[in-house]
């Protein structure tokens, strides 16, 4: 019992580091670590890291939000969309078979570690300090950080506000189905569609994702989901992890760690969309 | 020139108002986090102790009133439950902290926007809470 609580907990440090640092939910990482390496039901791993997501989120927020780099206004209008999001993905999880939930996870794995290699092989994306988007300026959503790698403060304008409301819908849909805080499809709407720098998207989704988790934790709370026994030291481990991952990130150029975890999230992707087709790769 | 003089200010007003804003909701989730940190470490050094949940391995929550009493016979299980709760309510709770937050800077525009995701948040855990759906 107390080996797999030291597992959990160091599980948990790991995850809150990554998930920190990258704007995801633990989720990503845990889910697939519970239901391969521990052979968990799914329906416990998803318990577990909808927890894990949301450890993750309050851990992060509260260095992010103490060190002004995410951006409250873009975090609360957004919300909008992927609460009501995740409320719907939540209400078809006893509706849809979990073949397909394995295969949805492993596909959302796979297509975010291709993502992260366009990024890094695609020129640097210019910040957008020139556009005069009328719905952002309405909603108040242009914002500034201080980027403490470039030791400079960057202000910057965000655009394209009805495209990432869509994506975030998704993302809210796929969080309540999965539970997971689809943290990456949050950073992608903030990021690629309304042009925000990479560490204001990455903190802001980290921001979201508590809300977005909360949204369904509820309903996982008092259907037997949750374990506690396993999300508890999760979590902990988690909430040590994050409020150093936050740190860390804000001194560190995040593409040097998205290349370390390129090929991570790959091969998880493969090895869940693996096991919804029946195959166990590991056993 | 006047006119530019104001959008700077209006702008160095925002950022200001930003910053204040973001500092509440910081220092009222940091609470958050510590109290719920307590209970989830009390819960899991009980578990680790007595060696056992306190139930059954198929036993699960389904209501508030079960979990009051579990935690009023200091049943591992409930306690940690009990954290996992608190974890789960500091989202919640930086959303009203944002609704006032926004209402005491006149924002009325944000005090709207926040206001709507707290509702929504409402109806997940009457859905969650009520139906266990």
């Amino acid at each position: 019992m107390i080996h797999s609580i030291i597992i959990m907990v160091l599980v948990g440090i790991f995850a809150g580091v990554l998930g920190a640092i990258l704007g995801i939910g633990g989720g990503m990482i845990i889910t697939p670590v519970l239901t391969i390496g521990f052979n968990l039901d799914i329906k416990y791993a998803i318990g577990a890291s909808i927890i894990a997501v949301i450890a993750t989120s309050s851990g992060a927020t509260i260095a992010y939000l103490k060190d002004n780099v995410l951006n409250l206004r873009v975090a609360m209008f957004l919300e909008i969309a992927t609460s009501i999001g995740a409320v719907a993905g939540a209400l078809l999880t006893g509706v849809i078979n979990p073949i397909f939930l394995y295969i949805l996870f492993g596909l959302l794995l796979f297509f975010s570690g291709l993502n992260m290699i366009k990024k890094i092989w695609g020129k640097q994306v210019q910040t957008n300090a020139t556009s005069n988007d009328a719905i952002a300026k309405k909603l108040k959503l242009n914002g500034s950080y201080y980027d403490k790698n470039l030791k400079k403060q960057i202000d910057y304008k965000v655009t394209n506000v009805p495209a990432g409301l869509t994506v975030m819908f998704g993302a809210g849909i796929a969080s309540g189905l999965l539970g997971i805080g689809s943290g990456a499809f949050k950073v992608i709407a903030m990021d690629t569609f309304m042009k925000m720098p990479l560490k204001p998207s990455s903190s802001t989704s980290n921001l979201m994702m508590g809300v977005t988790a909360a949204a369904s934790a509820t309903i996982y709370f008092f259907n037997g989901s949750i374990l506690p026994q396993i999300a508890v030291p999760l979590a902990l481990g988690i909430i040590l992890g994050a409020t150093v991952g936050s740190r860390v990130m804000q001194i560190m150029p995040s593409k040097l760690i998205r290349i370390i975890f390129i090929p991570i999230l790959i091969y998880l992707g493969v090895q869940m969309i693996l096991k919804g087709f029946g195959v166990n790769l590991l056993s | 020139m006047s006119n530019q003089n104001n959008v700077k200010n209006s702008q160095a007003e925002q950022k200001a108002e930003n910053i204040r804003i973001e500092q509440l909701i910081g220092k009222i989730m940091r609470i958050g986090v510590i109290i719920s940190v307590i209970i989830m470490l009390f819960g899991l050094v009980l578990y680790i102790v007595t060696g056992t949940t306190g139930f059954g391995s198929h036993y699960y929550l389904t209501s508030f009133s079960q979990l009051l009493k579990g935690i009023i016979s200091l049943k591992p299980y409930s306690i940690m439950m009990l954290g996992v709760f608190a974890l789960i309510l500091t989202p919640v709770l930086r959303v009203v902290v944002s609704i006032y937050s926004f209402y005491k800077e006149h924002d009325k525009m944000y005090v709207i926007i926040t206001t709507i995701v707290f509702i929504i948040l409402l109806i997940s855990f009457f859905l969650g809470t009520f139906l266990h759906l």
